[in-house]
């Protein structure tokens, strides 16, 4: 090896530079940490390989997250987004989502980009084959070339190259994805490590070359106006030009073509044994599954401005070649399709998530972290924000600082983390805001409100960032502060007014209050004589913040009640959900614990008793026992 | 663990005294509320530790009792919090009344051995009964659980469950909604939801007013004895009171006056209404009697409808409340001759004699069943009164949510009151996981790219 790794000795090492993979480099290096990145190539640091797209419900609001934390994703994807659209724009704030479809190459050149400009982070091209532990302890890694690099801790982001398997048809190759090898080396030393393995299945769709197909035939989706932007900080004049997206469908002889050769697909013949995604069904599966249906939709999405790829999502395959020639040219527009490269399934290896602390670090060798799809989730964004805490916690532990883990009552990463660490996965993982309880609250408008300030203790947001949201805040409070003074007399009003506010406006109130009306902007409002326009600073604000601002304001009016309720919920159980069981603690002695609940506690041991509570199988009785317990195990130890 | 204090959050109540007529009835409270309530209830924090005479009331200042209030303030009391003890008088309907009425002021009702739990952990009760707590924990959720089940038995807790169903089902349109917005369906502008949502509605409030139950358990339950004059009505009356309360003719028509007795039938209340006879050609007295009747006929749970087994006139009553739940009664089986018994109709039917009195527990049994009443012993009381509360709670979110989904078009805000009248029948039916949902999502409607 070079002479500049001639130390070879850093704080923290992170293997992989997907999604994760740099989040988690970037984390680490930025909360001060000396970081090592080794990845197999740094050409594809910052490669999407599934579809080219970022955000979308409940992974919008993850990328926001990873964004008041200081993260890369938002900012790299302002700049390389060549469409952007606001999901669920007509069904209230708390549940809207931005996504953006990617210039991959764009994308790729801004992770890059941010990287290198990273303090603290050294990135290395080798493919890690061993890892160096120490009785219960990770020391080091191990790589290709023989080199041996030491740390006291590592992230492993190993993506889905732990056993990669690919298929189509009767075809199945090695694979970690298409044209890159699998770390079997590396899978093969995991697997005689003390975790649960177990196998997961996804697939893509073939890719189209753009010009082979006939967009008049399909339906046109333009991104939005005004055009959203993803990162706190970031400026709509970052996009780069944008591009029209397509919506197409299969026909009748797409589906007879698919039952026909049904067979053939290698999770019918028996061949895939791992389970796919219930949400991200193939092409086969919808066929068979939803036989009713006799159309399906497909989104027919560009790769970026130089590519000459589309990705038509919605029929991901893992048929043979020749029978995916047949049925894509049966779809709408897709008559004259020229296949780039074949779609195909692939199953690899991931590690029961259970056996990770809420930190991510493994709980059976300390010092090992793991984040992405490694701990069976699916998803850029799910990889990025589990990338962020480990990395973090990487550092912290590397530096001798307590740990820090998000909760589920602040952020989407909380109930990532949380539901994965106590319930493990029986599908690859993917973030819907179903699954958050604390739905009103855990909103994409104030992740940064929520995470900002936490960040800044931990390192993570740099004095830009915090200026730009110190400010923010100042502006929100002033301008709330204004609303609430200012009450609405019916007999002030203007006719001007009155065509704004409705004749029927009878029950006179506050600005504020205004805004908690279902149909009533921040525009409105202010729109009215008696109230008039904010005053902006526009010293220090730009109008992408003031947007941010005025959303601010009209969700945290119109949720108010919700709100409250939900944060007394907090408050309410804060204690329980919080209280650490230790590490030692012997099911066997809790007196009056049913069966089910004693075998399912140490099968797998919850780090809390939130935790424990919402383990399967937990009664609300079974935590009442466990805290009998745990203040008799305290009174045995101070008697 | 250090010595911290981890239920500042919320009171509780219960009866301290053992299930049934006693003398006194010692309603236990604890909690940071414990002050505010004495407030409501006593108009004032009584002086610690001194027993003192004083009136109950409930938030609208009507007194429910009268008795002795002893106030115990944090930490130096029973549980380690603040304790008030109110003494009433016995009897299962007064402190029940009590202990109702005091949760509609924040205090829920405890949990089994929660007292003794929160004495535990707040350092009051000592070490070796740790265990003893934990047994009563345990064995006392199973008995409260089967207890609630049992007392709510039969079509009750089918409708509970089919309620849920239904909830669960319009979340399944609301959630696939919001999370997989890009599908071709809009499911919140689907009509299918509307009517689903209008059934659900209608399920509620059926349930609310035919069944009636968290009333009748409370108040009890108000039957009339409804049927063709001499039918033997006023004689089951007799039967049933078991002393001469109405007067028994041969005479057609003889009883004009409404007659009520009030007797226990298991734990359950029930009122009985004797009723003048139901004809078509009355004489104008009676004629009065029978417009009383159908007065009476409209403010009952049940209805009694006596037929006359030794008589061939059949009559069926016009007028009568549609959804009048009711039980037909064969009377005089002891004049039907051995081996005339007619085949029942209805495997429902009941066949008595109210001379004799063969056949009434049979009544009685049709009576606790047709409202799916079964006496379960201590604790049901608390157990079904928990279960009351909850589906009251679980309709109004569904209100609020269909207001907010209906006149506003706030999907999320009917996402969130759906999910949280669901988890109010949660202590009834059990949980649903988010996962499970989301299961239930991805077989009902094809989805994902």
């Amino acid at each position: 090896m070079s002479a500049m790794h001639a130390h070879k000795k850093f704080d923290v090492i992170v293997i992989g530079g997907g999604h994760a993979g740099t989040e988690a480099a970037l984390a680490s290096a930025r909360a001060g940490a000396n970081t090592l990145l080794v990845t197999h190539k740094l050409s594809t640091l910052g490669q999407m390989s599934c579809n080219p797209a970022i955000g979308g419900i409940g992974k919008g609001h993850l990328t926001k997250e990873v964004d008041a934390l200081g993260g890369a994703m938002a900012q790299a994807i302002d700049v390389a987004g060549i469409q952007f659209r606001t999901l669920n724009a007509s069904k209230g704030p708390a549940v809207r989502a931005t996504r953006a479809q990617a210039d991959r190459e764009l994308y790729r050149a801004a992770i890059q980009r941010i990287l290198a400009a990273q303090k603290n982070l050294t990135l290395h091209q080798d493919s890690v084959e061993d890892l160096l532990i120490d009785g219960d302890k990770i020391t080091g890694v191990q790589t290709k070339d023989n080199d041996n690099f030491y740390a006291k801790c590592v992230v492993l982001t190993s993506g889905t190259f732990l056993g990669g398997k690919i298929l189509r048809g009767q075809y199945s190759e090695q694979g970690g994805r298409a044209g890159d090898a699998p770390a079997n080396k590396l899978a093969a030393h995991i697997r005689s490590l003390p975790f649960k393995v177990n196998r997961l299945k996804t697939g893509t769709p073939p890719r189209l070359h753009k010009d082979s197909l006939n967009y008049d035939l399909m339906l046109s989706q333009p991104g939005d106006n005004p055009c959203p932007v993803f990162s706190y900080l970031g400026r709509r004049n970052e996009h780069p030009e944008q591009l029209l997206c397509h919506i197409t469908k299969t026909t009748e002889e797409t589906h007879q073509i698919i039952r026909r050769e049904i067979h053939q697909s290698p999770m019918f013949s028996g061949l895939i044994k791992g389970v796919g995604p219930r949400y991200c069904p193939s092409i086969e599966d919808k066929v068979v599954r939803f036989a009713d249906k006799n159309s399906h939709q497909i989104f027919v999405e560009p790769e970026g401005h130089n590519s000459n790829e589309i990705y038509p999502n919605g029929i991901s395959t893992s048929l043979p070649e020749e029978v995916q020639i047949d049925f894509v040219r049966s779809i709408i527009g897709f008559e004259n399709a020229i296949i780039t490269q074949p779609g195909y399934a692939i199953e690899y290896d991931f590690l029961d998530p259970r056996d990770l602390k809420l930190t991510l670090e493994t709980k059976p060798i300390s010092g090992l972290f793991l984040a992405g799809q490694i701990n069976g989730t699916t998803g850029y964004e799910e990889a990025a924000a589990q990338g962020l805490i480990a990395g973090l916690n990487a550092q912290r532990k590397s530096q001798e600082q307590d740990p820090w883990h998000p909760l589920r009552q602040n952020s989407y990463m909380g109930v990532l983390i949380d539901d994965l660490t106590t319930r493990g996965v029986t599908e690859p993982y993917r973030m819907f805001t179903s699954r958050a309880e604390h739905r009103l609250l855990l909103r994409e408008d104030n992740a940064d409100k929520r995470l900002t300030t936490i960040g800044r203790k931990l390192n993570l947001v740099n004095d830009h960032r915090w200026k730009i949201f110190n400010n923010k805040m100042a502006a929100a409070e002033k301008e709330q502060a204004r609303m609430q003074s200012i009450f609405i007399r019916k007999r002030d009003l203007t006719e001007a007014d009155i065509k704004i506010i409705g004749s029927e406006y009878k029950k006179e109130t506050t600005a504020a209050d205004l805004l908690k009306r279902p149909s009533f902007s921040h525009k409105m409002v202010t729109s009215l004589s008696i109230v008039g326009p904010a005053t902006w600073n526009r010293d220090n604000l730009y109008e992408e913040i003031i947007e941010q601002i005025q959303l601010q304001l009209e969700t945290q009016a119109k949720y108010a009640g919700y709100i409250e309720r939900q944060d007394r919920e907090i408050i309410k159980n804060a204690k329980q959900e919080t209280l650490v069981l230790p590490k030692n603690l012997n099911y066997d002695l809790v007196h009056g614990l049913s069966n089910e609940a004693r075998q399912r506690l140490e099968t797998n041991p919850p780090e809390t008793l939130g935790q424990a509570s919402r383990m399967e199988g937990i009664t609300p009785a079974a935590i009442s026992l466990l805290l009998i317990h745990l203040k008799k195990r305290y009174l045995d130890k101070t008697a | 663990m250090t010595k911290q204090n981890l239920y500042t959050q919320d009171t509780i109540i219960a009866s301290a005294s053992a299930a049934g007529i006693g003398g006194i009835n010692v309603i236990r409270i604890s909690g940071p509320d414990t002050e505010d309530i004495a407030r409501t209830v006593l108009g004032e924090i009584p002086q610690p530790r001194v027993a003192t005479y004083k009136k109950f009331l409930n938030n609208s200042q009507d007194i429910l009792d009268m008795g002795v209030a002893i106030y115990f303030p944090a930490p130096d009391s029973f549980t380690g919090e603040s304790v008030l003890e109110l003494h009433a008088h016995g009897g299962n309907f007064i402190g029940n009344n009590i202990i109702k009425e005091i949760t509609l002021m924040g205090a829920r009702y405890a949990a089994p051995g929660e007292f003794s739990k929160r004495a535990y952990l707040n350092g009051k009760i000592d070490l070796i009964q740790a265990e003893a707590i934990a047994d009563l924990i345990s064995s006392g959720t199973q008995k409260s659980a089967k207890a609630a089940l049992n007392s709510l038995s039969g079509v009750f807790s089918d409708s509970v469950k089919d309620l849920n169903d239904q909830l669960i089902n319009l979340r399944l349109f609301v959630e696939a909604a919001i999370d997989f917005p890009e599908e071709e369906l809009d499911f919140l502008s689907d009509e299918k939801l509307i009517n689903q949502i209008q059934i659900c509605d209608q399920s509620f409030r059926r349930m609310h007013n035919s069944t009636k139950h968290g009333q009748i358990l409370n108040d009890g339950l108000k039957i009339a004895i409804i049927g063709l004059p001499n039918a033997g009505k006023s004689s089951l009356l007799n039967v049933i009171s078991g002393e001469e309360s109405a007067i028994v003719t041969d005479i057609a028509g003889t009883t004009r006056d409404i007659i009520k007795i009030q007797v226990d039938i298991d734990g359950l209340s029930v009122e009985f209404i004797d009723t003048a006879g139901l004809r078509d050609n009355p004489d104008l007295i009676e004629a009065e009697g029978i417009k009383r009747t159908k007065e009476i006929i409209k403010s009952v749970d049940l209805a009694l409808w006596i037929h006359d087994l030794s008589s061939s006139e059949s009559f069926l009553p016009t007028n009568l409340p549609s959804d009048l739940a009711s039980i037909v009664v064969y009377n005089k089986i002891d004049l039907i001759k051995p081996g005339q018994t007619p085949s029942p109709k209805n495997s429902k039917d009941i066949y008595l004699s109210a001379n004799t009195g063969k056949g009434i527990e049979g009544l009685y049994e049709a009576i606790k069943k047709s409202i799916g009443y079964k006496n379960a012993g201590e604790g049901s009381f608390t157990a079904r009164a928990r279960h009351m509360e909850a589906i009251d709670m679980a309709f109004k979110h569904f209100l609020t949510g269909k207001d907010a989904l209906i006149r506003d078009r706030a999907g999320e805000i009917f996402a969130e009151e759906m999910k949280l009248s669901q988890a109010a029948l949660n202590d009834v039916t059990g949980k649903i996981s988010s996962d499970e949902l989301l299961g239930k999502i991805f077989s009902e409607f094809c989805i994902g790219k």
